[in-house]
């Protein structure tokens, strides 16, 4: 059944993906940490749908069509950025700050 | 023998996210999501769930890391110089995420037998009885319906209309990327 490990792996993979988004400046490194706690969350989602019938499934399904959704608009969001600041690095985009 | 292919890949899954989160070149990180979200596909055949196994594998590992390597390489991004931040935010990632980590683990302590029993006194898709004896529901499901079935099955009866709100969203995200990313004229 596995789901205690499962539950457990999903755990240590979104708080990896948590210190990935904490630890680094590249903006695109930070959208892969956040496809990885995505990903973390799917794991939950597919191992309690063992106990709770396969709308976890369903639930797997909406979040990775919303993970294509935001991945395709933030890269195209960070192609506008790098246009515009010729990087990607987090300390010079600072366009908003007051 | 399950829980054995299931560790190995457990621990290659959590070995490449550390290797992502931790390389300076961000198309090595890339490669190394890949790593992690093949591991995670062979684990959701272990939970028998092989539909959402094989969408892991096309959509997360095909589409969406393509699209994240073609920006890498769009931009040229592929030499290395070191991103990550200095040491007090990265003493202050390790307080953060260890508190996580912490309460997550916590959250562990809900073993199958407890978890069943909370589920048993919420309104549920599925008959109690059958979560309690078998603790297998999808199992069932699959051996009734199909793999794929028992994915849509629920998916165009009790979600119908979530599901079609999904396409409005992706129109709206295919509008809104070659707006964005257009070239100004």
């Amino acid at each position: 059944m596995l789901l205690g490990p499962a539950l457990g792996l999903s755990a240590i993979l979104f708080s990896l993906g948590v210190a990935g988004v904490l630890l680094r400046r590249n903006a695109i490194v930070l959208f892969m940490c956040i496809e990885l706690m995505l990903n973390a969350v799917n794991l939950t989602f597919v191992a309690l749908a063992q106990l709770h019938g396969a709308s976890g499934y369903v639930m797997v399904f909406f979040v990775m069509t919303v993970a294509a959704a935001e991945a395709a608009v933030g890269l195209a969001i960070i192609i506008g950025i790098f246009r515009h600041t010729q990087t990607v690095d987090l300390r010079n985009i600072n366009l908003l700050r007051g | 023998m399950t829980e054995v292919v299931f560790y190995i890949f457990a621990v290659a899954a959590v070995i490449s996210a550390a290797l992502c989160i931790l390389q300076k070149n961000p198309v090595a990180a890339a490669l190394w999501l890949v790593s992690t979200m093949f591991s995670l596909a062979a684990i959701y055949v272990l939970l028998n769930a092989q539909f959402i196994a094989a969408i892991q594998v096309l959509v997360y590992a095909g589409a969406i890391m393509v699209l994240f390597l073609f920006v890498i390489m769009l931009l040229n991004l592929g030499h290395a110089q070191s991103d990550i931040r200095g040491p007090s935010s990265v003493a202050t990632t390790l307080v953060i995420v260890g508190l996580l980590a912490v309460e997550l683990v916590a959250l562990l302590r809900y073993t199958p037998r407890r978890l069943a029993g909370e589920l048993s006194q919420w309104p549920t898709f599925t008959d109690p009885a059958t979560v309690f004896v078998a603790g297998q529901v999808t199992l069932q499901e699959s051996a009734s319906r199909g793999v794929v079935g028992a994915v849509a099955a629920p998916l165009f009866q009790i979600y119908l209309i979530p599901f079609e709100i999904t396409s409005i969203l992706l129109l709206a995200a295919i509008i809104g990327a070659v707006v964005l990313a257009k070239r100004r004229v």
